[in-house]
């Protein structure tokens, strides 16, 4: 139940969005997001039916980005400070 | 798919790896508090990963498990009258009450239906204006604002035969309770998606009073892994704090708009839990102003079945950390997914589930 999916916005109708999912769509209710900017495109997380948070993809590359530099700087000791 | 895959590369995982075996030298033990993290762990194979001095264990983060047989024991009972609808989500209809289930008294004729959203629970209540149509609400902070939502929507559209069930819980109070009692914790793999709309100064606490790191996560396998070596990191340093791993979704200030819903809806109360028993402004009810949408107001005169507790389950051991599933007698044997005797076993997201799907 606590399950919550990444769903890609394909188009906004009010207060509802239609999402896709790989390859199934669902709707999103946005109430609960709807301070937020959204377009087309964008990524939410979808639980129970709401988009409960917009995906940051700044953040979502930067995680995977911080960790390769983090592990590359210890994997060479050389360049350790 | 995107956002997922990227989060399951065995080679970032690998990595991982040998990076927290490289830096942790103390025997520690993290919990992960969410039910989600229990599966994820579980199906990803997560424990065969660590050197032997960091162990994993299961926290009460699973709403079904948490939830008491005689809120199932009143569910039940109101199903049984003429004038209801039941409205739930999929996860509790198998869950045992004292002596039936919420399928069973589906299979007698009780009118009982499934939805994902309560929003659907709100298109039944209109379209059968005649019946009471009532929303079983449980679920940790991720699912309240849902009900919040619905409940003001209810009002808003004047459905007056439609009402939530509140068993919601928030997660900080269990979290505090079973410090407190001794569960030997190093640190917490805080809830993803409670975060979510919580965001980290929930557990600020936690560092703060009991000097025990918190770290946020996300459910794949990159994430976990991430989040255990931040944590072993914190206790290595001598630093113990929150940190959010999980940053493509969990922001430090929560969603401030779910928060002022459910703000708006509910109020703390104390609840009871199972495994960890009754504790103070742990659960949620539903303020006076909506009233009309309370089940628990509405239906305050049902007749209730005396309370069984199911012999031999240890579910409530489990849930504190104390127990791991396998320790069970009736683990696989008498209590299967199919035949579940406890909570634990029935949930998607509970241990006794998990490890039987995944960890046999
Ligand atoms: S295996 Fe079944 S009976 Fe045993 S603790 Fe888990 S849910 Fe309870």
């Amino acid at each position: 139940m606590c399950l919550s999916i990444p769903a890609k916005i394909e188009k906004i109708d009010g207060e509802t969005a239609l999402c896709s999912v790989g390859g199934s769509t669902l709707q999103a209710h946005l109430e609960l997001i709807s301070d937020e900017q959204l377009k087309p495109g964008d990524y939410v997380l979808v639980h129970t039916g709401f988009a409960i948070q917009k995906l940051d993809e700044q953040e979502a590359l930067l995680t995977l980005q911080t960790f390769k530099e983090y592990y590359e700087l210890t994997e060479n000791p050389e360049i350790e400070i | 798919m995107k956002y997922i895959d990227e989060y399951r590369d065995g080679d970032v995982v690998k990595q991982l790896k040998d990076e927290i075996v490289r830096i942790s030298t103390k025997p520690v033990q993290f919990m992960e508090v969410c039910g989600g993290h229990t599966m994820s762990i579980q199906k990803f194979g997560i424990p065969s990963l660590l050197p032997e001095n960091v162990q994993l264990i299961s926290g009460p983060g699973c709403p079904v498990c948490v939830t008491s047989r005689s809120y199932i024991d009143k569910a039940i009972a109101i199903s049984r009258r003429d004038d209801v609808i039941i409205t739930t989500y999929g996860d509790l209809i198998r869950v045992p009450g004292s002596t039936s289930t919420l399928e069973k008294e589906r299979a007698k004729g009780a009118n009982i239906q499934v939805v994902y959203s309560i929003m659907d629970a709100l298109m039944i209540a209109q379209k059968n204006r005649r019946k009471k149509v009532v929303f079983l609400g449980i679920g940790f902070e991720t699912t309240t604002p849902a009900s919040a939502a619905g409940i003001l929507k209810a009002k808003v559209a004047g459905l007056f035969n439609f009402s939530v069930f509140s068993a919601h819980k928030v997660m900080p109070p269990a979290m505090a309770a079973l410090i407190d009692e001794g569960v030997p914790i190093d640190g917490y793999i805080g809830p993803g998606h409670v975060s979510t709309i919580t965001g980290q100064s929930i557990y600020e606490d936690i560092p703060k009073k009991y000097g025990m790191g918190v770290v946020i996560s996300g459910f794949e396998p990159v994430d976990l892994m991430q989040s255990i070596l931040m944590l072993v990191k914190q206790i290595e340093d001598n630093e113990p704090k929150v940190e959010i791993q999980y940053t493509r979704v969990v922001k430090p200030e929560g969603n401030i708009k779910a928060q002022q819903m459910m703000e708006e809806v509910f109020e703390p109360r104390d609840d009871w839990w199972r495994g960890l028993g009754i504790l103070k402004d742990s659960g949620l009810k539903i303020r006076d102003e909506y009233a009309e949408h309370d089940t628990e107001r509405i239906f305050s005169d049902v007749e209730v079945e005396p309370l069984i507790e199911p012999k031999g389950c240890i579910c409530g051991e489990i849930l504190k950390g104390l127990k791991k599933p396998k320790d069970c007698k009736l683990f696989g044997k008498v209590c299967n997914p199919l035949n579940p005797v406890g909570s634990c076993m029935v949930s998607s997201e509970g241990s006794c589930q998990a490890y039987y799907l995944y960890n046999r």
